[in-house]
């Protein structure tokens, strides 16, 4: 009974703290709730009339939704860059962070998950995909395996971040017996979401830009680089916003990691590149038109070069620790990486798998207004989740918000 | 030969109309969400709880026939059969086109769509034709679809109609997450369109560009509707599911030739069982020169080309 009145007056509690604060977090709030507002009209249209207001078409049959879908599936899997030093070599001034990276994972499945629910032609028909109720194709289906491990992965993360926070807040221990083997297992899970995620492409051999054996390895490694990049932008405004306090040890830590992730991302580039161009078999098409175009058609071919520019840059920037160890230029970084992995892993990965499609033509596909509202939407819930999540495990993780003394009165 | 039209440039589509007129009363809070989901007010009960059509026993099969020809009576005014024939015992459908006759005039591809109902605007067709350069040989990437001179064949080219293959190992099958799609006995690759749930795996996974979503509100002019249909073939689909040729299973399995075999002016295309080893199909396969399209990816087409001269 102790323990329900708790929760009930955790659950008060929480949500006291979500609708209070300054002016800024109201401002960012409503206009997240814009954002949402703009793509829920966005999606009605579709529901409407079906997908035929977006751009795509029988010839590129998935795009700029299942593109954001495959990216954030990177930034989710990327929470486990942060688990590991931390719980495994149980390296302190990381450990309160990996919190964050939770939440941030928890935020990206939810924007996953809405990816993949817009994209879907009957949405109607969702359960046939729940198992048990409906006939999930399993194991033949790999999009059966990501729905699993996603959705697993979702709740695993969930109940680790919930129960850490509720037992900080009713002061006492966490069950290390408990969290540390859950704690664990969601590295190979985040290694897993990912892999399963590419090999969802990866086992597609009639689009031979996706059939390469590359293309797990190359997944994780633009992942470790993109999630953290968010995360690090993340820690310093928390630093600035609220009485967190994270270690500059800790942030530079991270960028050090991620110069030597991107620094394999580019390698597995290049050699993608040399195996394509050296062979120079017929399936050259679909680089060539990511890089240079086809025929006339290169809607493609400068955020192709932008995407590798950018991940050059970012990955000197992170690699020499002068520009490291500076804001400016650790802020850049952040956002080079942040572009270069949006870029390749979104509609650079997913338009030329299509590009030219199955039969040779070239359908040249850039997203609708309508997908990028409701993708802009998508991404507002996202944030808005975040930005949700982190109101109330802030005060949480600083002891100033507990059952005994509940909201500190100095608390936004 | 005076060549049919192709299939419409992508940018002339345009959004269907809405279907707000035709808003019913609901039967239960369920399906009146589901209802709201799919933008499309008129979703019963049983057809939200529908199961996959597998699993379904004779009664409930029945029962979903008989729900479905009384929604096209409303829709169309029109009586629609709604046949559920068994693939015959014995028998495996294979399909042979003969490159060295076909001539591009795309008869094929307007008869397919007239038989197995497809949507007229947005435009469904099934069968692709490239034009392809004798130079180049069977080369993808030498190829046009959208061809449109006055008249076919055209000097320096070869025409090769592309459909569904059906592969003996269908990616688009493996793929599926919800076991929308299947390989029947005889060895045609169907799609409930009911249990489709319209996340076009399929699609990126066919390596033949056979299989066609319905992106918009599919649209089929009650005076070109035709009647006598199957459950897994050309009944009247919905909007946000995906299709493709089913070598007409509405007509094959009665003993009847596919629309395209019919209508060939050439007598390029040829049909028949496998398994007979009298059957024309067998004799092609045995005495002319025959190849698979991207034997390579290892689909095993059940659809082969040949040069009969």
């Amino acid at each position: 009974m102790q323990t329900l009145s708790n929760l009930r007056r955790f659950i008060q509690d929480s949500f006291r703290l979500m609708i209070q604060g300054n002016n800024y977090y109201y401002l960012w709030v409503a206009f997240l709730l814009l954002l949402i507002l703009a793509g829920g009209v966005a999606y009605t249209s579709q529901l409407r009339h079906g997908l035929i207001v977006s751009h795509m078409r029988d010839q590129v049959s998935w795009g700029f939704y299942i593109g954001n879908f495959t990216f954030l599936v990177g930034v989710a899997a990327a929470a486990i860059m942060l688990v590991i030093p931390a719980y495994i070599y149980d390296w302190e001034p990381i450990k309160e962070i990996t919190l964050l990276g939770e939440l941030l994972a928890i935020s990206a499945l939810v924007m996953c998950l809405g990816f993949v629910m817009v994209d879907i032609g009957r949405p109607d028909r969702f359960w046939h995909i729940i198992p048990l109720v409906g006939r999930l194709n399993f194991p033949q289906s790999l999009l059966a395996w990501d729905v699993i491990v996603l959705n697993l992965y979702l709740l695993l993360n969930w109940f680790v971040v919930t129960y850490l926070l509720y037992c900080s807040y009713t002061g006492r221990h966490y069950v290390k017996a408990l969290v540390l083997p859950l704690v664990l297992f969601s590295i190979p899970a985040a290694v897993s979401i990912h892999s399963v995620t590419a090999f969802l492409y990866n086992g597609i051999a009639a689009r031979p830009f996706w059939n390469s054996a590359i293309l797990a390895p190359k997944f994780l490694a633009s992942a470790f680089c993109s999630g953290p990049a968010i995360l690090l932008v993340l820690l310093q405004v928390l630093r600035k916003t609220t009485r967190l306090a994270i270690k500059d040890e800790a942030i530079f830590k991270i960028a050090e990691l991620m110069a030597y992730t991107m620094g394999f991302n580019l390698f597995l580039t290049a050699a993608e590149v040399f195996k394509e161009f050296y062979s120079g078999t017929e399936h050259l098409v679909f680089i060539q038109y990511l890089f240079f175009g086809l025929k006339g058609h290169n809607a493609l071919v400068p955020f192709a070069w932008a995407s590798v520019a950018t991940g050059l840059v970012a990955f000197l920037l992170f690699l020499i620790p002068q520009t490291r160890k500076k804001w400016l230029t650790l802020n850049l970084g952040c956002a080079l990486i942040y572009t270069s992995v949006y870029i390749e892993k979104g509609m650079g990965l997913i338009i030329p798998g299509l590009t030219p499609d199955a039969l040779g033509e070239i359908f040249e596909y850039t997203p609708s207004t309508v997908e990028v509202f409701v993708a802009a939407g998508i991404f507002a819930i996202g944030f808005l989740v975040f930005t949700l999540m982190l109101k109330v495990a802030v005060p949480i993780m600083l002891g100033e918000f507990t059952l005994n003394r509940g909201v500190l009165p100095n608390v936004e | 030969m005076n060549p049919e039209k192709p299939l419409k440039p992508i940018s002339e589509c345009t959004p269907c109309a809405s279907s707000d007129s035709r808003r019913l009363f609901l039967g239960t809070a369920a399906a009146a969400v589901a209802g709201a989901l799919t933008g499309c007010g008129k979703l019963s009960m049983d057809e939200f709880l529908q199961h996959n059509f597998r699993e379904l026993s004779k009664a409930e099969i029945q029962h979903v026939i008989a729900r479905l020809e009384k929604e096209y009576q409303e829709k169309y005014g029109k009586a629609v059969q709604v046949g559920v024939d068994p693939a015959l015992q014995g028998v495996i459908f294979g399909y042979a086109l003969d490159l060295s006759r076909c001539i591009g005039c795309r008869r094929c591809v307007h008869a397919c769509v007239k038989e197995n109902n497809q949507s007229r605007e947005p435009e469904v067709q099934w069968i692709r034709v490239l034009q392809m350069d004798k130079e180049e040989g069977v080369n993808i990437h030498h190829a046009d679809p959208y061809y449109a001179p006055d008249r076919v064949p055209e000097e320096g080219h070869f025409y090769m109609p592309v459909q569904c293959q059906q592969c003996k190992k269908p990616p688009c099958v493996k793929v599926c997450p919800v076991g929308a799609t299947w390989q029947e006995k005889d060895g045609i690759v169907v799609v409930d369109y009911n249990w489709c749930i319209g996340c076009r795996y399929c699609m990126a996974a066919c390596p033949y560009g056979a299989r066609h979503f319905n992106w918009g509100e599919p649209t089929l002019p009650v005076e070109e509707l035709n009647t006598a249909t199957h459950y897994l073939g050309n009944r009247p689909r919905q909007k946000g599911v995906v299709e493709k040729c089913t070598f007409c299973i509405q007509r094959t399995r009665k003993g009847l030739y596919p629309a395209c075999v019919e209508i060939c002016p050439t007598g390029s295309r040829k049909f028949g069982n496998l398994m007979d080893p009298k059957s024309e199909i067998r004799y092609v396969l045995e005495n002319k020169r025959v190849f698979l399209f991207k034997e390579d990816l290892n689909t095993q087409p059940k659809f082969f080309y040949f040069y009969g001269v």
